[in-house]
């Protein structure tokens, strides 16, 4: 089997199949990960460009580690150091950097659309690395990844996303990739940061902590940003804590077995507080490993990669 | 034959459908033109069809519909300022082709219309172009919403309505005062009506669209807080405001109930308003990225519903013209505004027409009578002594959108590919031929 298009620009409208191949694959490269030699030469024809128009530690060196395990070859670019800065264009700086033979981009950008676009301008695959608050599916996917490894089936589980969701790419994705895969989801978090209309994307909205966390299985807590205070979206951060953040003592309504994610990077004593991260139930560094795996079965299946790798 | 005719008029408009709103006439007729006016309107003793095609001064009109001129009251030229996206020329080229005869242009240049001699410097431009142009000047001063322009100077020199497009005069105070103000001289104030708080840096409608796409929404409630501002303003100072690209079904609401209280009001929509939703955001085209933004099927019906009941006065281009490299680009980081005076004609007709929203003579009134009504031109009618302004429209012909092939500088409209039905065939100003398809 091979994914349908050349392109991951979002999990919305990607089928159960093509998410379960993803993860399968993914499968594969993680056991290569906990091999000596952590590399295998699959991509070493593959010239990758990592574009990053946004500041991000976690992902970019996941997509770079990916990247080298995987024997790419790879130019990492980044908007501090770019000509970005002497009113370059996006379209003109991925041209020039594609004139210079390469073969898939893989993009983080401030504005959603922003891969979308460059499929319009370039012949290169395109991976999302995350797009304004559009979506941000190698996060959807290795949330998937991380959660179907502990529960083996996602269909039923009960997910409820905590926090900043109006601003939240890794929400989007992860709604998409759920709802796909059957599970049943919920959010929560302050009325100003709930985007309109959510609902309608199939899911249960709450602004009460308490009554969402009723009955779940898993709870995946979303940073947030100082900038909501100054925005006026909220009141202050010790108000949100207090209403929002994750504490032991919410855990309380969960079902036996849960599981606390987190996407990074997290505020500790803000969203959740360190016992809470650092605890039992947590798979927030399980979620960064999984990553490295989930973003080398995208580069594999994208460039042309069929199921199964020896 | 032809010396005769030479002698009674210059140029006849024969056999087609004349459509006049003004006087409700809707006949086949025979239009003659002598110094540029309407000499007469002949709908009883035709010039039988076999003569017509070997007389240069008689146009074939059978089979084809008769107007007056068409007019828009909202239109962006770019000079003076970005020559590269617009020039008074080539958008009176555009506008010609589009079946316009007369259209308005906002003052936001660079610099903006704001003083005696800018509006000058458009009518001295005008004087070569293909149709009449008729500047709006700003309301303030640099369009900085601090201190009303020299309305007065404004209006002797010709500006036919004062307003700020492209942002609203968001100081309620100076809103109250350009009012009052502008009715000593009788001219309207339009306003965009916009709160630039809940706007924000929204970038789309604000709905379930831009929930999925993640891109910053700009809420209906942003127009209507503006609309009903001004409204009040408008009962308070008992002025006249016509409200600019009205986008939402809670504006029309608004508005149709000001009119029923008597409140001097008028308002106008875009063809891409009825149109198109925030759904053909989907794909990211920044063609389609406007302001007001493109709202939802809920909003394009109360607009259909608001033009039938006339609460809805005109029909506007908003023509926006920008250079490829501005489009080109990411969604956020493009400007606002697409091109319509070439493709608005055919809208209108395969929106409304054809759909049976408005009938033909209440979809050419709402682009002939009713603006030039409402800014006082000698336009939008077919009346004996009045210009010969008028538009030969082909109803009938199927058509593709190939913005490549407009003729106006700028390209950048969502439209392309799309097939419409109705086209300008003849469109002429002051008794010429200004354009033929």
């Amino acid at each position: 089997m091979k994914l349908k298009s050349r392109h991951l620009l979002g999990l919305e409208g990607v089928s159960k199949e093509e998410i379960g191949l993803i993860l399968d694959t993914a499968e594969t490269f993680k056991e290569v990960l906990e091999r000596p030699i952590k590399k295998v030469p699959t991509l070493r024809a593959v010239t990758v460009v990592n574009l990053f128009y946004e500041a991000s530690t976690r992902t970019r060196i996941s997509f770079e580690l990916a990247e080298k395990r995987l024997s790419a070859d790879l130019v990492n670019f980044s908007a501090s150091t770019s000509s970005v800065k002497k009113g370059e264009t996006l379209k003109d700086t991925v041209k020039n950097i594609e004139a210079m033979k390469i073969d898939m981009v893989v993009i983080r950008h401030q504005s959603s659309g922003a891969p979308y676009f460059l499929t319009q301008c370039l012949s290169s695959s395109i991976i999302n690395a995350g797009d304004g608050a559009h979506e941000h599916p190698t996060q959807g996917l290795l949330d998937l990844f991380t959660l179907r490894e502990k529960y083996k089936e996602l269909e039923g589980l009960r997910v409820v996303i905590v926090g900043d969701i109006k601003h939240s790419r890794v929400a989007r994705s992860n709604i998409w990739g759920l709802k796909a895969m059957g599970a049943s989801i919920a959010v929560c978090g302050p009325t100003t940061l709930m985007p309109y209309e959510i609902e309608k994307m199939g899911i249960e909205v709450f602004s009460n902590l308490d009554d969402a966390l009723q009955g779940a299985d898993v709870v995946n807590v979303l940073r947030i940003q100082l900038e909501r205070q100054k925005g006026g979206l909220l009141p202050s951060l010790r108000e949100y804590s207090n209403e929002f953040g994750i504490n032991s003592d919410r855990l309380k309504n969960l079902n036996p077995n849960f599981t606390i994610m987190h996407p990074g990077p997290i505020n500790r004593g803000v969203e959740i507080t360190p016992e809470v991260a650092d605890g039992p139930y947590s798979v927030i560094l399980d979620q960064v490993t999984n990553g490295v795996a989930i973003r080398m079965a995208v580069l594999y299946l994208l460039s042309g990669g069929e199921g199964k790798v020896e | 034959m032809n010396n005769t005719k030479s002698q009674e008029a210059e140029l006849i408009i024969a056999g087609g459908r004349i459509i006049d709103p003004a006087s409700k006439l809707d006949k086949v007729g025979d239009i003659y033109v002598r110094d540029g006016k309407i000499a007469k309107i002949e709908t009883k003793k035709l010039i039988p069809r076999k003569k017509i095609r070997f007389t240069p001064e008689i146009v074939d009109a059978y089979d084809k519909t008769v107007t007056p001129g068409l007019v828009d009251m909202h239109t962006h030229l770019r000079e003076p300022g970005r020559e590269d996206e617009e020039t008074i020329q080539t958008g009176s080229e555009a506008a010609v082709a589009g079946g316009f005869t007369s259209i308005c242009c906002m003052p936001n240049t660079q610099p903006p219309i704001d003083d005696q001699e800018s509006v000058k410097f458009i009518y001295e431009k005008a004087k070569s172009a293909k149709c009449k142009i008729y500047p709006v000047a700003a309301a303030t001063k640099g369009l900085k919403g601090e201190e009303l322009t020299e309305i007065a100077d404004l209006a002797k020199a010709g500006a036919v309505a004062i307003s700020d497009d492209g942002r609203p005069v968001y100081s309620s105070i100076l809103m109250r005062y350009a009012l009052e103000y502008s009715k000593m001289y009788d001219i309207p104030v339009i306003s965009h009506c916009e709160d630039l708080a809940l706007v924000s840096d929204g970038v789309m409608n604000e709905g379930f669209v831009s929930t999925i796409l993640g891109l910053k929404g700009i809420p209906n409630v942003a127009e209507e807080v503006m609309v009903a501002r001004d409204i009040r303003l408008a009962e308070f100072t008992k002025s006249k405001v016509h409200i600019a690209h009205v986008s939402t079904e809670g504006s029309v609401n608004l508005i149709r109930e000001a009119k029923k209280k008597g409140v001097k009001i008028t308002c106008e929509a875009t063809p891409h308003h009825f149109t198109l939703t925030d759904e053909i955001i989907k794909s990211f085209d920044t063609n389609a990225k406007v302001n007001p933004p493109l709202r939802t099927k809920k909003d394009l019906d109360a607009l259909k519903k608001g033009l039938k009941d006339g609460t809805i006065d005109c029909i506007v281009t908003d023509h926006a013209p920008h250079s490829i490299e501005e489009k080109d680009v990411e969604f956020d980081a493009a400007p606002f505004g697409m091109v319509g005076l070439e493709t608005a004609l055919g809208l209108v007709i395969t929106e409304l027409v054809e759909k049976k929203v408005l009938s033909l003579v209440e979809a050419i009134a709402k682009v002939t009578l009713n603006p030039a009504k409402i800014l006082r031109l000698s336009a939008g009618q077919i009346k004996v002594g009045m210009p010969a302004d008028l538009t030969v429209i082909d109803q009938e012909i199927e058509w593709t959108v190939e913005p490549k092939e407009f003729k106006s500088k700028s390209k950048n409209s969502p439209f392309g590919g799309r097939k419409l039905r109705g086209k300008a065939f003849l469109t002429i100003v002051d008794g010429k031929v200004v354009y033929q398809s």
